[in-house]
């Protein structure tokens, strides 16, 4: 603790434009860099699916200009399934690791968990510019991949050995571009890797004097399990890359079996298991999908606390411990992707029981956030409604989790688009939601400024309604037995299906459309956008405790702060329903 | 840092629940980290290993098993040498504590050697990455060179390491925390061999 702390102190606020916005030190500019990365990655990945769902409602469809992007996967503009694999690989690659782990977690963590306990900085601000650094260069080797020769690979996000191990044979885009998508990922995963050890140390040191661990806010205590889970998650995964790039260049046979034919040819491969691939990558890809969602949780609890102006129902403390009960229980259950991968049913059976058992806080937290709105006077902000939206999508597509996790029904359902409903729902834009809460809740500290709360409506409202457009439709066609990772649907079940397929395509560009409504007012309000004050939501966490928004480079401005309560202080009965963390003034009382 | 920089620094932040220093907290860190890393490697050579048809028992008695063992021994030998020298250091005894550190390194670079040597000899045999002059599975040289190859990397830095932060006590750059803290992961090291040794060399003794 001392010889960070001396470190922190005596750095000072660096002068020249490289120091001071590119390779910086400071945690909240490494917090911009990682938001800014998602951003980019996320627009990426949602033009990516619009090119994907455009094909699945009209297959014959040219898309002009497709074929500037890859001549061999879009002849005359019309996507092969190959290629169309390929998107959907680029798409979920990009969204679970670049802005599904970036925003939530890297992103807004790094901002506001050292703001929020009290910290100059981070413990380690070179291991941190590091973290950003390496997470770019992974970034930039992935988006290499649509441009080497045979494009993009087409195992889909989580890489299934043999497809993805035995090179250019199993198909295009398995040669070099897998390749690098392995680098990619473990250079990802060290990144990673550097931001947990970061953000686990930073809470444990540096919290400011009376910030004891339960008086931490809610988000500051997702982020900290968040950084446990990845802190041992992507110590997995980078070991598994490694293994399947062994496999890819030098011929070693850790994923693939003995005398398997691929593309008419014999290779020469012996005692690998390609089940060993799905052990590996589900022991960390189960707890990643927690490292998306989990972040949600916290802000969602933080950010409704400071619009029902109470503390949550049941307490917080009851919530910290639903968030470390999710943590711990993500490493119980990576089986349950196996299920029809040719397990032991015995084996079946004892990852379905962790996976039911995670209903349970799941359950709890969603009680307390409907109950805590229950009966308040929530102030409908934009921030207010996309928690809402956060806790509605949550909730369908946690119901659908119920089907999945019994391996009876998940038989049916398993590489459907059931599944596809279910995690896009659950994860995905449940995570995405809470990226966007802490966004309007959060950017009039980052950048200054207020984002426009009309526009804000608009958005939340299109996106809503969108999303559910977009899958709920996806759970029926999953039931009528629609498999996913088909590029057209041309067998006698499925070809009535179609119409559906294109309603859902038509949601999907218009709710893509409805984000430029988004972007437009996040970059109207960075440069235009009315003057934040300190603490505009009338919030009690140390962050609006800075003396200025932004906050000043060490910032609390030289101040020592001390904290004298939780930070969920709210409900006085006076004008002011609220207590700073910061002031020694007692609590109201109700 | 001094102990006085502590006292001034600790009446303004909360106290750490661990009561240590913010490197010592993070070298634990990347230990359990590493742990997992090192876990799924393992687990990766078991899970082939017990599904495997034909699996190969190379190492004899002598020399391999001996090789092993020597090695073995020189490993923990070293983790207690280090641990003297992290005695002498904080007893405040700069020239004994360097003293340790320096057998510690011999004794590591003793271990990388005969490993090394090992290497030679397999390589020489017909072993490779994925190769198996036994005609059983080419799996054992993957696990063999993936599992020993990782963990004489860790050695080979770890006795870098040790050599830069003994450079940096020496000099005055560095303090007693940094030798305690190095010494963490040379002990980590030590600790992962305990579950190689038997998994990677006993298992696979010749019957």
């Amino acid at each position: 603790m001392n010889d960070t702390q001396a470190a922190v102190h005596h750095h000072v606020a660096p002068q020249g434009f490289i120091r001071k916005y590119v390779f910086s030190l400071d945690h909240k500019v490494i917090g911009l860099q990682y938001y800014g990365l998602a951003l980019l990655a996320v627009f990426i990945g949602m033009v990516l699916s619009w090119l994907m769902r455009l094909h699945l409602g009209w297959a014959s469809l040219p898309i002009p200009g497709l074929h500037f992007l890859s001549a061999n996967g879009a002849p005359g503009n019309i996507m092969t399934p190959e290629y169309y694999l390929s998107l959907m690989t680029m798409h979920g690659t990009i969204m679970v690791f670049f802005v599904l782990t970036n925003a939530p977690f890297a992103g807004f963590g790094n901002y506001f968990l050292p703001i929020q306990v009290g910290a100059a900085d981070m413990a380690f601000p070179r291991f941190n510019m590091m973290s950003f650094w390496v997470t770019f260069t992974a970034f930039i080797v992935f988006m290499l991949a649509f441009f080497v020769g045979d494009g993009p690979p087409l195992a889909g996000w989580t890489a299934y050995t043999p497809l993805s191990s035995v090179g250019g044979t199993s198909g295009p885009g398995e040669a070099t571009g897998q390749t690098l998508w392995a680098i990619s990922i473990a250079l990802f995963c060290v990144g990673q890797l550097l931001g947990s050890l970061n953000f686990i140390t930073t809470t444990l040191d540096l919290r400011t004097k009376g910030m004891t661990l339960a008086r931490m806010p809610l988000s500051t205590w997702a982020w900290f399990v968040t950084a446990c889970i990845g802190l041992l998650a992507f110590a997995d995964l980078l070991p598994a890359c490694i293994l399947l790039i062994l496999d890819r260049a030098f011929g070693t046979s850790f994923f693939n079996p003995a005398g398997m034919v691929v593309s008419d040819q014999l290779l020469k491969y012996s005692g690998g298991s390609p089940l060993l691939w799905q052990h590996l990558f589900w022991f960390f890809g189960h707890p990643e999908v927690y490292i998306a969602i989990i972040p949600g949780f916290g802000i969602v609890s933080h950010i409704l606390c400071a619009n029902t102006r109470k503390p949550l129902l049941g307490g917080t403390r009851v919530m910290i411990g639903c968030i470390i009960a999710l943590g711990f229980l993500s490493y119980m259950v990576w089986g349950h992707h196996m299920f029809v991968s040719g397990l032991n049913p015995f084996s079946a059976l004892l990852f379905s029981v962790p996976t039911l058992i995670i209903t349970i806080p799941s359950t709890v937290a969603v009680l307390m956030w409907v109950g805590s709105v229950y009966g308040a006077k929530l102030r409908f902000n934009t921030a207010s409604l996309f928690c809402l939206g956060f806790i509605s999508v949550f909730i369908s597509g946690g119901i659908s989790g119920f089907f999945l996790a019994q391996p009876s029904t998940d038989i049916f359902l398993h590489a459907t688009y059931f599944v596809v409903a279910h995690f896009h729902f659950v994860m995905a834009v449940a995570a995405i939601f809470g990226i966007f809460a802490a966004t309007y809740f959060w950017m009039p500290k980052m950048i200054g400024r207020m984002m426009n709360e009309t526009l804000g409506k608009w958005h939340f409202w299109l996106t809503f309604i969108g999303v559910y457009c977009i899958f709920m439709p996806m759970h029926y066609l999953g039931l009528a037995a629609n498999v996913r990772r088909y590029s057209a649907f041309t067998d006698d079940f499925l070809i009535p299906l179609i119409p559906v397929h294109k309603f859902i395509t038509i949601a999907a560009l218009l709710t893509g459309a409805a984000q430029l409504i988004f972007l437009w007012n996040l970059f109207y309000a960075r440069f235009w956008g009315p003057k934040a004050p300190d603490n505009p939501w009338e919030a009690t966490s140390l962050e609006w405790s800075t003396p200025s928004s932004p906050p000043p480079f060490d910032n609390f401005g030289g101040k020592q702060i001390e904290v004298f309560h939780d930070a969920y202080q709210y409900g006085g009965a006076g004008a002011k329903d609220y207590v700073m963390q910061t002031d020694p003034a007692s609590v109201p009382a109700d | 840092m001094s102990e006085t920089h502590a006292g001034t620094h600790a009446a303004l932040m909360e106290a750490s629940p661990f009561g240590i220093q913010s490197k010592k907290l993070a070298m634990w860190l990347f230990i359990a980290s590493d742990a997992v890393t090192f876990g799924a490697v393992l687990f990766g050579y078991s899970f082939l290993r017990v599904g495997s048809l034909d699996w190969s028992y190379p190492f004899k008695f002598s020399p391999s098993i001996i090789n092993a063992f020597i090695m073995t021994v020189i490993l923990l030998t070293s983790s207690l040498t280090m641990l003297a020298g992290v005695f002498a250091a904080k007893a405040g005894n700069k020239a004994r504590c360097l003293a340790w550190m320096g057998v510690t390194m011999l004794l590591g670079a003793i271990f990388a050697i005969l490993h090394l040597r090992e290497w030679f000899h397999m390589f020489d045999e017909g072993w490779g990455l994925f190769k198996n002059p036994l005609g059983g599975s080419a799996d054992f040289g993957a696990g063999f060179f993936g599992i020993t190859g990782l963990h004489l990397t860790h050695v080979v830095s770890g006795v870098i390491a040790l050599a830069v932060v003994a450079l940096g006590y020496n000099s005055g750059r560095l303090d007693k925390n940094h030798v305690e803290t190095t010494s963490l992961y040379w002990h980590f090291v030590d600790f992962v061999w305990m579950f190689v040794f038997p998994i990677v060399y006993l298992m696979n003794a010749a019957r």
